[in-house]
C-alpha cells in the first residue's frame, strides 16, 4: 500500500507544481491577485504531498518494506536505525526525491515568508513550479522510486558500507540544502528579469544565506569523511565529486558578496542577476555529474544513460532559458550606480574576478576529460598538480586582498586609512610568518607565505570585530567569515607542509614511532558489530614505558554486501592528528599499519564551521531586521 | 569619450588580460599535469617512457600477489591480454583482492615494472571502473553483466 500512497502523492505534486508555475507566471502580471494566492497555496499544497511521498519512502525503509524493489536493492533488515533512515538518500532514485522535498521546502518558505513585491514572489514561484515539475518528471520516468519487486525477498541486499557513516549520512541533506538553496535565488533572478527588478537582492538574501552555509557545512562534512574514512590522511582530493560542490560554493560566495553591492549601493546589478543565474547552473551542472554516472565514484549511483540524457535536456532547458531571458530583460534595467576606483565596490569586483576565475580553473579541470573522453576515447585525470598551478594561486591572491574589502567605504574610499588600520593585522602576519622561521621545520617557502596570509586575514577580522563592538550583525558575520577562512588555511597549511608519515609491517608486541609518537602494536582481536565483522588492531600509543592512550583502528567485513571498510582511528590532541589504519593481514599476527601525525589538520574544519557560523549570524540578523521593520524599503548607504 | 566610458573601457581591458592570463595558465596546467589511463596491452603495444606518470588500469591477477619483507607488495595487473608487473609500498584498500579491478597511478621502470604510488580500489564488488570495463572489452575478456 505505502509504495502506491507514494506514488499517487508524487503525481499530485506534479500536478500542483503545474498548477504552481501557470499561476506563478500569470501572477506576476500587474493586477492578478487571484493567481497569486492561487500560487501561493499550489507551493504549500506541492510541500505537503512531497513531504508526503517521502515520507512514505522513509516508512519503507524503516520498516524494511522489501517489496519495494529500492528498498530491497539498498537496505538490510539488521542496519542500525540512522543507517536505514540515510539509505532513503544513500541511493540514485532516493536522493533525486530529496532533492525535489528540498526544493518543495524551499518553495514553501517563498510562499510563506512572501519576501519582496507580491509580484516578484509570484515570478519567482513560477519558476520553481517549473523546476519542481521537471524534477518530478524525471522521479517519475527514469528514477521511480516507489517500484515494486515481485516476488518479495527475504532480505535486502545492504547499503555500500562506505555509505554507513554518519558524516555521510548527513552529507547529503546538507549539501542538497545548498545546491537547491541556490534554485531560490536562481528563481527570484530569472523573476527579477521578468517583472523588472525589484529589490530582489535583497528578498533573495536569505535564502543566498541559507544556500551557501548549507554548501560550506556539506562541503566540510563531505571532506572530514573522506579524511576520516578512506584511510589515506588526505581531506581533499580534487575529485570531480569534490569540485561539483565546490564550484556552486565559488559562485555562491562570490554572488552573495556582488548581492550585496547592488543592494546596498545599487552596483552591479546586471552582474548579480547573472551570477544569480551560474549559481543554480553551477549546482545542475554538479547533480548531471554526480548523478548520470559519468564520472567513477561512490557517489555514482546511476549509470543509466536515459537519465544523463534527461538531466542534459534540463539543464539545457534552465540554463539556456535562464540566459535567453536574461539577454533578452538585462538591457532594459537600469544602469548599475557609479563608484570610484577606490571603494568597497571595487574590492568586491576583484572578489568576484577573483573567485569567477577560480571557478572557471576547476570547471576546466573537471570537464576537461569528459569532453576529452567523449570526443577522441583518450582517457586522462587531471590531477592535484594542475590545482596547485592554477586554483591555489588564484584563491591565495583573493586572500591577500580580502582585509581591504571591509576597511573600503562604499562609493568612495580611503586606501590610505585603510591601509593604516590594518598594521596590527599585518604585525600579525609577520608574527606568524617568523614563528614559522623560528620554531618549525621544514621551512617552506609556501608554508611560511601562508601562515603569513592566515595572520593578516584573522588579525583584521580581530580588528572588524573590535573596532565594530555594538555595530551590525553583518559586520560581525562577515569579520567571522573571513577569520574563518583564515583558520582553515592554517589547517591546510599544517597538514599540508608538516605532516608525518609511517608505514610498516609489526608483529604483536613490535613497536613503530611516527612523528613524536611511539606506537606498540597489540594484536588484532575479531569483533562483532550489529551487521558487520571487524578485524580490530589494538595500538598503544606510549609514553616513556607507560601506556597512554589504546587506538583501535580496523578492517569491517560487511557480510550483507561482502564489502570490506577500514575505519581508522584518530587521536586529537590540541591542534595535532595522530591517525592510524589497519593494513593487509601479512600472516602469523602480522599487519601492516600506516600512521600519520597532521599537525593542524583539525583547524580545516574549525574553519568551515566558524565561516558558516559567520553566515549564520548575518542571517540571524536579516531576520531579526525584518521583524522590527517590515517594510522593504532600500537601505542606505553605509 | 568621458570619464565613465574610458573608466568602462579601462574595465574592459584589464577583464581581458585576467581572462588572457587565466587561458595561458589553464591550458599550461592541463598540458603539464594531464595523467593518461594505459591498460596493460597499451603497455605492450606503445613504447611509454619510464618515469612519467599515468594511471594503469586492469584486473589483479590471481595468485600474483607477493607480500615482500617490509611493507612493500608485488602483484600483477591483466586485462587477459597482456600483463604488467607492479610494486606498491604502501597499504593496500580494503577492497583489494585478486581477480579485481584496479587502477593505480605511478610510473614504468626502466625495467618494464610499474612502479604504484597509489592503489585505488575504493568500489565495491560489483563495481568496475569504467576505463577498467573499457579496457576489458577492447582486450575481448568483458562478457556483459560480469568478468
Amino acid at each position: 500500500m505505502t509504495g502506491e500512497l507514494g506514488q499517487l502523492a508524487l503525481c499530485f505534486a506534479l500536478a500542483l507544481s503545474l498548477v504552481m508555475a501557470a499561476a506563478g507566471f500569470f501572477g506576476a502580471r500587474a493586477d492578478a491577485h487571484a493567481a497569486r494566492s492561487i500560487a501561493n497555496g499550489a507551493a504549500m499544497g506541492l510541500l505537503v504531498f512531497v513531504v508526503l511521498a517521502f515520507a512514505t519512502l522513509t516508512y519503507a525503509f524503516v520498516v524494511s518494506d522489501f517489496s519495494i524493489a529500492l528498498v530491497a536493492n539498498h537496505s538490510h533488515t539488521l542496519k542500525p536505525m540512522i543507517y536505514k533512515i540515510s539509505g532513503v538518500w544513500g541511493n540514485h532514485e532516493g536522493s533525486m526525491l530529496l532533492w525535489v522535498l528540498v526544493l518543495a521546502i524551499y518553495a514553501g518558505l517563498v510562499a510563506g515568508l512572501q519576501r519582496g513585491g507580491e509580484r516578484l514572489t509570484s515570478g519567482a514561484l513560477g519558476i520553481q513550479g517549473l523546476l519542481a515539475a521537471a524534477f518530478i518528471l524525471f522521479i517519475l520516468f527514469t528514477s521511480n522510486p516507489f517500484v515494486r519487486l515481485d516476488p518479495m525477498p527475504f532480505e535486502g541486499a545492504g547499503l555500500t558500507p562506505l555509505l554507513q557513516d554518519i558524516g555521510l549520512a548527513v552529507h547529503p541533506p546538507m549539501l542538497y540544502a545548498g545546491y537547491v538553496g541556490l534554485s531560490a535565488s536562481f528563481a527570484y533572478a530569472a523573476a527579477a528579469l521578468m517583472v523588472g527588478e525589484e529589490g530582489w537582492a535583497r528578498a533573495a538574501r536569505p535564502f543566498m544565506l541559507i544556500a551557501w552555509i548549507s554548501l560550506t557545512c556539506g562541503i566540510a562534512l563531505g571532506s572530514w569523511w573522506a579524511y576520516y574514512e578512506l584511510g589515506w590522511g588526505g581531506f581533499w582530493f580534487w575529485d570531480p565529486v569534490e569540485n561539483a560542490s565546490l564550484m556552486p560554493w565559488l559562485i555562491a560566495t562570490a554572488l552573495l558578496h556582488s548581492a550585496l553591492a547592488t543592494e546596498k549601493s545599487g552596483a552591479f546589478r546586471t552582474w548579480t542577476l547573472l551570477l544569480a543565474i551560474a549559481g543554480f547552473s553551477m549546482s545542475l551542472i554538479g547533480t548531471f555529474l554526480v548523478r548520470s554516472g559519468v564520472l567513477s565514484s561512490v557517489h555514482a549511483f546511476a549509470s543509466d544513460p536515459t537519465r544523463g540524457f534527461f538531466i542534459m535536456i534540463l539543464i539545457a532547458l534552465a540554463i539556456g532559458g535562464a540566459l535567453a531571458l536574461f539577454a533578452w530583460r538585462a538591457p532594459t534595467l537600469q544602469g548599475g550606480a557609479a563608484f570610484d576606483p577606490v571603494s568597497r565596490e571595487t574590492s568586491l569586483v576583484l572578489n568576484n574576478v577573483f573567485l569567477v576565475a577560480a571557478c572557471a580553473c576547476v570547471f576546466v579541470g573537471t570537464l576537461y576529460p569528459l569532453v576529452l573522453d567523449a570526443l577522441t576515447g583518450t582517457k586522462i585525470t587531471v590531477g592535484p598538480p594542475y590545482y596547485a598551478l592554477t586554483f591555489a594561486p588564484i584563491f591565495f591572491a583573493l586572500l591577500l586582498l580580502v582585509p581591504f574589502g571591509p576597511k573600503l567605504g562604499w562609493k568612495r574610499g580611503d586606501l590610505k586609512t585603510a591601509w593604516r588600520s590594518l598594521y596590527p593585522a599585518l604585525g600579525l602576519a609577520g608574527i606568524a610568518a617568523v614563528s614559522v622561521l623560528a620554531f618549525v621545520s621544514p621551512r617552506g617557502v609556501a608554508a611560511t607565505g601562508a601562515f603569513a596570509v592566515a595572520g593578516w586575514l584573522i588579525g583584521a577580522s580581530i580588528l572588524d570585530l573590535r573596532k565594530r563592538k555594538g555595530a551590525r550583525a553583518s559586520a560581525f558575520a562577515a569579520a567571522l567569515a573571513h577569520a574563518g577562512l583564515g583558520v582553515t588555511l592554517l589547517g591546510v597549511t599544517g597538514t599540508a607542509a608538516w605532516r608525518s608519515e609511517a608505514l610498516q609491517v609489526l608483529a604483536p608486541g613490535q613497536t613503530m614511532t611516527v612523528g613524536p609518537y611511539t606506537l606498540r602494536f597489540d594484536g588484532v582481536t575479531q569483533e562483532k558489530g550489529p551487521n558487520y565483522l571487524a578485524d580490530r588492531a589494538h595500538i598503544a600509543l606510549m609514553d616513556g614505558g607507560k601506556v597512554k592512550a589504546m587506538l583501535e583502528p580496523e578492517t569491517r567485513l560487511y557480510a550483507a554486501e561482502g564489502q570490506a571498510v577500514s575505519d581508522t582511528a584518530i587521536r586529537t590532541t590540541g591542534l595535532r592528528d595522530l591517525y592510524l589504519a589497519l593494513g593487509d593481514d601479512r600472516g602469523q599476527g602480522r599487519y601492516a599499519i600506516r600512521a600519520y601525525v597532521s599537525p593542524l589538520a583539525p583547524l580545516i574544519w574549525l574553519g568551515a564551521l566558524v565561516m558558516a557560523l559567520g553566515g549564520m549570524l548575518s542571517l540571524g540578523g536579516r531576520l531579526r531586521l525584518r521583524a522590527r521593520e517590515p517594510a522593504s524599503e532600500p537601505v542606505a548607504a553605509e | 569619450m568621458t570619464v565613465k566610458k574610458k573608466r568602462r573601457l579601462a574595465f574592459a581591458a584589464a577583464l581581458v588580460a585576467v581572462g588572457a592570463v587565466l587561458a595561458v595558465v589553464v591550458i599550461y596546467g592541463l598540458g603539464q599535469n594531464t595523467m593518461y589511463f594505459r591498460s596493460p596491452t597499451d603497455i605492450a603495444d606503445q613504447k611509454i617512457a619510464p618515469g612519467v606518470p599515468f594511471r594503469l588500469g586492469g584486473l589483479v591477477q590471481q595468485g600474483s600477489v607477493a607480500h615482500g619483507a617490509g611493507a612493500g607488495v608485488r602483484f600483477a595487473i591483466t586485462d587477459g591480454k597482456s600483463t604488467v608487473p607492479v610494486t606498491f609500498s604502501g597499504v593496500l584498500p580494503a577492497l583489494f583482492h585478486e581477480g579485481q579491478g584496479v587502477v593505480t597511478t605511478g610510473v614504468l621502470s626502466a625495467g618494464g615494472i610499474f612502479e604504484a604510488k597509489e592503489v585505488l580500489a575504493k568500489h565495491d564488488e560489483k563495481y568496475m571502473p569504467p576505463e577498467v570495463v573499457d579496457s576489458l572489452k577492447r582486450s575481448g575478456r568483458w562478457k556483459e553483466g560480469g568478468v
